[in-house]
């Protein structure tokens, strides 16, 4: 759907994937955490360790999808002053490493931003579209529009509670490729991945040829390999987070989500 | 000025305001209610058991009163006050919340999670699945929980677990992202009843309609009392649900002006203050397009009154529309005033208001001097100010210092 037949980083990123017969790996961090440079620097290490995709978060002040750890990172990231071009920042210092990039935000940022303004800074730093976990297609008219405009892919969530009606709603506005998440509650990583996301994946995969990428509770390499067995991408963010939160110090931080990213960038390819 | 008569639309929109902004994982629910109210509404069935709730229980209709003494106060106009503060539990969040669990009940649910400021609407939830018979779960900002410690404990006595919030800024709009949260990982057995006339679709219509009692009632008792509709309507907003169901019923009455005050706090010009309309901007936040408070980058900025229950940054949708139609006007009320007006009304009437309700006193002070002698006021007094007395005290130096420290 999206654009005008221009393809994004992102779809050409996600068909390598698919070729090599792996899944793709998708890391998110929110910019800012531990510093602008700090998550900039984070975010290439781990494009080195192995992530195909990079998820930069614009902190928000009231994260409603997001469970303690992320929501931590943000608090700091928002206390020090990170603010909305800082993460096109944070987009242009990763999407110069090749990978490709998006922003995870929530709504009122990019109203308040100013829509049209957000879509054209984005594209120029080299981003390929934006996850919107709080938009659904209904009241993205003007979303829609600028994303056109500007080329960008628009990834909407589908849920395990959506209808089949409004799955086929959904991916029919989606770019890029359609985020499925796996379980009904916040990020955060959990013991499991839910049994019932290879079933939102095959319903939805009968509305769409788009990729389906699944996100939430993901934080092992088993889990990965898991998620990749019927998924055609792995995203992973509070594990990431916790890393870096976890570590000693700056330079620990960066080893350690290096080698987390190399680690699932295993179990995506043990499908 | 077009009829409200139709608002929202079949999507949840008040014009530009309002609609559905949150997860895709919660549509579903928000689905389900919706149909879930709308059989309700034209079901004769539930409206008696609403009905039937609110009169013995709840004690309906709540009486009016005039208040002269305290009118000379307010230009000789003629003031007359809604009594929401005599329903039980003490405000008119019973009346929502009467509605909202009848319809968990007939969901089939049977868990109610609830968010909560000041704390008179977890009370008021506490009371409603006490009587129903549902679990009841009410986050409650961490701060909040500080400041209103005996509402925790009522709640508590009531049967509730109260959990406190200690992400953000510890207060309303932390709890509420918090209740969200809940919602999208229970949603199966669980309804969020959320406590005012805002967030999404269907919850700012669903909420006016089950406060609209207050203006049913207050037009018929102003004709009865007085043969004639009040000149205005005036009531106190934070998130805006006495300040809807005050005014519903007259918003077909064009020659009634309506009057929000919003929580001025210090002075909207000194950036502390609660004032979404009068002081904030258009924007997105839990749910629903409606102006709120918030910095260039879209971060919601805190909101501060004196008033636990207005302390919120943001207002409910249909509020957003009838100030940019128009057809009701939206002013601050800063603390002092609204204190002012707070001792007023117990000195003059021996009425003690909350200090939520205070805001609409010290408007109608405003409005009365304005339109003079002839006017007819009516001001919702919608709840009590008893849970205000540390407030109050501490602000008007009443208590000796032996007892401060006890």
């Amino acid at each position: 759907m999206t654009g005008t037949g221009t393809t994004t980083r992102l779809t050409e990123v996600l068909a390598a994937a698919r070729a090599e017969n792996r899944a793709a790996l998708v890391g998110y961090l929110p910019a800012g955490y531990p510093s602008v440079e700090g998550s900039a620097a984070a975010m290439r290490a781990m494009v080195e360790g192995g992530c195909d995709i990079i998820e930069v978060g614009l902190p928000y002040s009231d994260p409603q999808m997001d469970g303690p750890v992320i929501q931590r990172a943000v608090e700091h990231a928002l206390a020090h002053g990170t603010n909305t071009h800082h993460v096109i920042d944070n987009v242009r210092a990763v999407a110069e490493t090749g990978a490709a990039t998006l922003v995870m935000s929530y709504w009122n940022p990019i109203e308040r931003y100013g829509v049209e303004r957000f879509a054209s800074e984005l594209a120029a730093a080299g981003g390929s579209g934006v996850i919107t976990p709080d938009l659904i297609p209904d009241e993205a008219h003007e979303w829609i529009a600028a994303t056109d405009r500007q080329h960008l892919d628009r990834i909407f969530l589908v849920a395990l509670s959506s209808s089949d009606e409004r799955i086929g709603y959904t991916t029919r506005h989606c770019g890029g490729f359609v985020y499925a998440a796996s379980v009904m509650g916040v990020t955060g990583a959990r013991a499991s991945v839910s049994s019932l996301a290879g079933d939102l994946v095959a319903r939805t995969r009968k509305t769409t040829d788009l990729p389906i990428c699944v996100g939430l509770g993901v934080s092992t390499a088993a889990q990965a390999a898991e998620v990749a067995a019927y998924a055609d991408g792995v995203i992973v963010g509070s594990a990431f987070v916790r890393a870096l939160l976890d570590a000693p110090n700056e330079q620990a931080g960066l080893d350690a989500v290096r080698a987390l990213a190399a680690d699932l960038a295993e179990g995506v390819r043990k499908r | 000025m077009s009829s409200t008569a139709q608002q929202p639309d079949a999507s949840g929109h008040f014009g530009v305001f309002g609609g559905r902004f949150l997860p895709e994982a919660l549509i579903a629910a928000l689905d389900e209610l919706t149909a879930a109210y709308e059989k309700a509404k034209n079901d004769p069935q539930f409206q008696a058991e609403f009905a039937g709730l609110l009169r013995d229980y709840a004690g309906r209709p709540s009486i009016i009163t005039e208040a002269p003494r305290f009118a000379e106060h307010a230009g000789g106009a003629r003031i007359i006050l809604k009594r929401e503060d005599l329903n039980h539990t003490g405000s008119h969040k019973i009346n929502n919340v009467l509605g909202q669990a009848i319809l968990t009940k007939r969901m089939g649910k049977t868990r109610v999670i609830a968010e909560t400021g000041a704390g008179q609407h977890g009370v008021a939830t506490a009371t409603a699945c006490a009587l129903l018979g549902l679990d009841c779960v009410v986050y409650m900002g961490e701060l909040d929980t500080q400041r209103q410690a005996l509402n925790v404990a009522r709640m508590r006595v009531l049967g509730a677990e109260v959990i406190p919030v200690a992400i953000g800024s510890r207060t309303l709009k932390d709890a509420i992202n918090e209740a969200l949260r809940d919602w999208v990982a229970n949603v199966d057995n669980t309804h969020y009843l959320l406590g005012t006339a805002a967030g999404a679709h269907p919850f700012p219509a669903m909420v006016r309609d089950f406060v609209k009692v207050i203006s049913v009632e207050a037009r018929q008792q102003v004709l009865d009392l007085t043969g004639k509709l009040p000149d205005a309507v005036c009531a106190c907003v934070g998130g805006g649900s006495n300040a809807i169901g005050a005014f519903h019923a007259f918003i077909p009455d064009e020659s009634v002006r309506l009057y929000g005050f919003e929580a001025g706090g210090d002075g909207v010009e000194t950036g502390r203050h609660a004032a979404s309309i009068t002081g904030g901007s258009i924007g997105v936040l839990h749910g629903a397009r409606t102006y709120l408070l918030q910095d260039e980058y879209g971060q919601t900025k805190e909101s501060h009154s004196i008033s636990a229950g207005l302390d919120y940054p943001a207002v409910g949708p249909e509020h957003a529309w009838l100030h940019q139609s128009g057809r009701a006007i939206y002013r601050p009320i800063d603390d002092a005033p609204a204190m002012e007006a707070f001792r007023l009304l117990c000195r003059t009437e021996g009425i003690i208001p909350a200090i939520e309700s205070a805001h609409a006193l010290a408007g109608a002070i405003e409005v009365g001097r304005e339109l003079g002698p002839d006017a007819t006021i009516l001001v919702n007094l919608s709840g009590r100010g008893d849970k205000d007395m540390h407030t109050a005290a501490k602000y008007f130096d009443l208590l000796d210092a032996e007892a401060e420290q006890s």
